[in-house]
């Protein structure tokens, strides 16, 4: 029985966590030109008004259109996360690959930076970020990139020093390999699997930031949509328009929930031991 | 005990079959056996033959889609374990049946000190007090020659070498007087001497109890020295069962007569005289090797000096065997050689070039000629890369060579240490452990050494493949003529290769010559040591096999 669900679950998870994230990657990518309304065009006639044929998840305190704002609001927040995690992993490889491989005090200066960066909470660190450089996109990436690099940088250092210890490491060393090859061909592509994981977590923790970010007033600026911001102007209207919090809430959870199922599958998937025998 | 009424066997195991799930495929197929109390028996295989899972479903400690067919009967001083409730079986284990596992460094717990573990058993199945179970754990340290009992009992098991490791674990198992002692592989991961050494102490300290002995094990000839009768498995089956001594002086099965085949014996006129050859290939002089030291928690780390100025020569063609126990140092001597690890001083001439002295540079050019063969086929393969893959990387630093003619090249290689080239699209872990290391040897000789250093290649596999396998090196070494040295703490793989041997004790050579000169007769106290525990197979038995 349990040798029957290991094999069912990889399928599962990828085929529910890749609908999810094709439907995310949809929207972002083509939303925007399919729905009616401009996501800030106001219409006060529609203020707070609930889903009708008109306004098909209904209208937010300005009367602007809700379906509109969530999926101008994916787009903001696929960017936003997307390159989130691809300036923290690719600042985070290098600084834990190095570390990691390089061992001595490049380690231990490495470390030194890693640590104080980790001394912070993530999101003071981007707040801090982000009263420098003042609230925009490109700041929000930044600072989420650089609070998020600590993480990288310990799951990294961690695999390659384990890896380096591996007698397969040094038998490339011993067929005349340079350092570098033996870097680039054998310790960084074992590192996969748990780059994967934490970049899928990842994923999902810069949803969640960026929201808290734009709850607190620092993230998107209105009034461009951002899922973190819709739900930040939602909380005064609670009692009397329920789905304004509803709508985007569902979409974080359902967001990651979705990828974190994809990250799994992806994991098993690109686990040399999971192809047939 | 010739009487007629026969006193009931501790363990009495009938049909016992172990079947993978639904599926009814079978992984332990109708075994039968007995053991009267005090008595040893030994079940005997290779890797996938089932002995280890059979000697679990006794315990019920089947890995889970596993589980012991129904038939299975498996009475227990007459009770049927194989119907037994959970609880009662929680009653079994450790207090009536003791278990001790293959490795000594992961069976015990590296956080909890040796005092723990050995009362933990005492107070869930004796119910003893703390003081009493101090005073009897000490005691049965005292019993198996721990020096200062008083302080091994705070200690933790990191402390402590893989030999005292197994002592202690089997110290503790025993401490509960248990009817039937579990013992799988437990001495596989030590070295000759220490293996000695733990077995006799299993032997003493369960023959006093009366204890019956289930041993599980690979290694036909070890296992004769101790045990009355084996069971001899192959796929699941008892191919074989009887007296040790019958099993391996007249074999009845092909498979059995095949394992007894693979016990190490000498080739005949195997050893080369090479000596006569002008130039030396490789001349280590005064070779002083050093790791960091691992001071405690508040003190300063004293390098810890591994090899203590060791001088030996290796001519063209031939091969060295660098043999002795496990901190020996030889397995860093080798690595020194390689150039893993750098001596804080001496010479190491290669060809009349002294290699402490080049640029990494020149060290990566001579890579072509030196290569290396890994202990464990395992961990020395990359698991992501394809086996063809594997074996065509260090022709890639060939920049003259082209794509066909480095296939043709991998081709020419899997063929010549017997591998299908039809799996050079598989990845590792598709193989099986002797096609592993013959794909690690594959990598080693892809660009035809000189010189090769075979680190312990053949001690993480099976009886029959280690044969093969070191049939191979030989073979491979006639034919393209590369010299090796041979590092194992195996004497029998070792007389089977060699043509020279050094035996190394704590960081210095102790004795170098020919062969069969130092097999013959050895001149130094640990050499014969060493002999004394590895050859007594020939002795008991000589004239008979």
């Amino acid at each position: 029985m349990i040798a029957a669900r290991s094999h069912r679950r990889p399928d599962f998870n990828a085929a529910f966590g890749g609908t999810v994230v094709a439907m995310l990657l949809f929207a972002a990518l083509f939303g925007p030109g399919l729905v009616h309304y401009d996501p800030l065009a106001l219409d006060l006639m529609a203020r707070l008004q609930g889903p009708s044929a008109t306004h098909l998840l209904g209208a937010d305190e300005f009367g602007r259109d809700l379906l509109s704002r969530v999926v101008h609001g994916a787009r903001v927040s696929v960017t936003i996360s997307v390159l989130t995690v691809c300036l923290a992993m690719a600042i985070g490889i290098v600084l834990g690959t190095v570390a990691g491989y390089a061992g001595g005090w490049i380690d231990r200066l490495a470390m030194l930076l890693n640590d104080s960066l980790l001394a912070f909470p993530g999101l003071l660190l981007a707040l801090g970020i982000m009263a420098v450089f003042g609230a925009s996109v490109g700041a929000i990436i930044i600072a989420l990139g650089l609070a998020y690099v600590p993480a990288v940088v310990r799951v990294m250092r961690a695999s390659v020093m384990s890896l380096r210890e591996r007698e397969f490491v040094e038998a490339s060393r011993v067929i005349g390999n340079r350092e570098i090859t033996t870097m680039l061909r054998h310790v960084l592509p074992n590192c996969i699997a748990p780059l994967t994981v934490l970049a899928t977590t990842m994923f999902g923790w810069v949803i969640l930031s960026e929201t808290a970010l734009s709850f607190l007033g620092l993230g998107v600026p209105p009034p461009a949509p951002s899922w973190g911001n819709m739900l930040a102007a939602a909380r005064p209207h609670i009692v009397q328009a329920p789905y304004l919090i509803i709508v985007p809430g569902l979409c974080v959870s359902l967001t990651l929930l979705g990828i974190n199922m994809l990250g799994d599958a992806l994991r098993d998937w690109l686990d040399p031991k999971m192809q047939a025998s | 005990m010739s009487n007629q009424e026969q006193p009931l066997p501790v363990l009495d195991v009938r049909n016992l079959s172990v079947e993978i799930g639904r599926t009814g495929r079978k992984v332990v197929d109708d075994l039968s056996f007995a053991i009267p109390s005090g008595e040893m028996l030994a079940v005997v295989g290779e890797s996938g033959s089932g002995k280890t899972m059979a000697a679990r479903s006794i315990l019920r400690l089947l890995p889970v889609p596993l589980h012991v067919a129904p038939a299975s009967r498996i009475f227990f001083d007459g009770d049927d374990l194989a119907s037994a409730s959970d609880k009662h079986m929680r009653k079994v284990r450790g207090g009536k049946i003791g278990m001790v596992f293959q490795e000594p460094m992961v069976s015990l717990n590296p956080s909890m000190t040796i005092g723990r573990q050995m009362a933990e058993a005492q107070r869930i199945h004796l119910g003893l007090g703390r003081a009493e179970i101090r005073d009897r754990s000490l005691a049965m340290l005292e019993r198996i020659r721990i020096q200062n009992p008083e302080k091994c009992l705070a200690a933790y098991p990191h402390e402590f070498s893989g030999g005292m490791r197994q002592r202690i674990m089997l110290a503790s198992v025993m401490l509960t007087r248990p009817r039937l002692l579990i013992a799988d592989e437990p001495t596989t991961a030590l070295d000759t001497l220490v293996q000695r050494d733990v077995l006799d102490l299993m032997a003493e300290l369960t023959s006093e109890n009366g204890t019956a002995v289930l041993l599980i094990s690979h290694d036909l000839g070890m296992v004769s020295h101790y045990v009355k009768n084996v069971v001899v498995m192959h796929s699941g089956r008892a191919v074989e069962t009887g007296p040790a001594r019958n099993v391996l002086v007249s074999p009845q099965h092909s498979y059995t007569r095949r394992l007894v085949d693979a016990l190490p014996k000498r080739t005949e006129g195997g050893a080369r005289d090479t000596s006569a050859d002008a130039e030396p290939l490789l001349e280590l002089r005064d070779v002083v090797v050093d790791y960091p030291g691992r001071g405690g928690f508040f003190m300063r780390a004293e390098p810890k000096r591994v090899v203590k100025g060791v001088s030996l020569t290796i001519n063209r063609g031939e091969t060295l065997a660098l043999v002795g126990g496990s901190g020996s140092g030889k397995t860093t001597l080798g690595r020194a050689i390689i150039g893993l690890v750098r001596p804080a001083s001496g010479s190491i001439r290669y060809l009349g070039r002294e290699l402490l002295n080049e640029s990494a540079a020149a060290m990566r050019d001579l890579r072509k000629d030196v290569q290396i063969i890994f202990q464990d086929p395992y961990s020395s393969l990359d698991p992501r890369q394809r086996i063809g893959s594997i074996v065509g990387e260090p022709l890639l630093l060939d920049k003259e060579m082209t794509p066909p003619a480095r296939r043709a090249r991998v081709e020419e290689v899997f063929l010549d240490v017997g591998l299908d080239p039809d799996f050079m699209r598989r990845l590792p872990h598709q193989l099986s452990g002797g096609q592993r290391q013959r794909v690690a040897i594959a990598r080693a000789i892809v660009r035809n050494p000189a010189f090769v250093v075979a680190d312990e290649p053949v001690s993480a596999l099976d009886m029959t493949v280690q044969k093969q396998i070191l049939h191979l090196i030989r073979k491979l070494q006639a034919k393209h003529g590369f010299a090796c040295l041979f590092v194992s703490h195996d004497l029998g793989a070792v007389e089977q290769v060699a043509d020279r041997v050094a035996v190394m004790d704590n960081g210095n050579i102790v004795e170098i010559g020919n062969r069969d000169d130092v097999f013959d007769n050895p001149r130094n106290a640990y050499t014969k040591r060493l002999l004394d525990a590895a050859m007594l197979l020939d002795r008991k038995f000589a004239g008979a096999a």
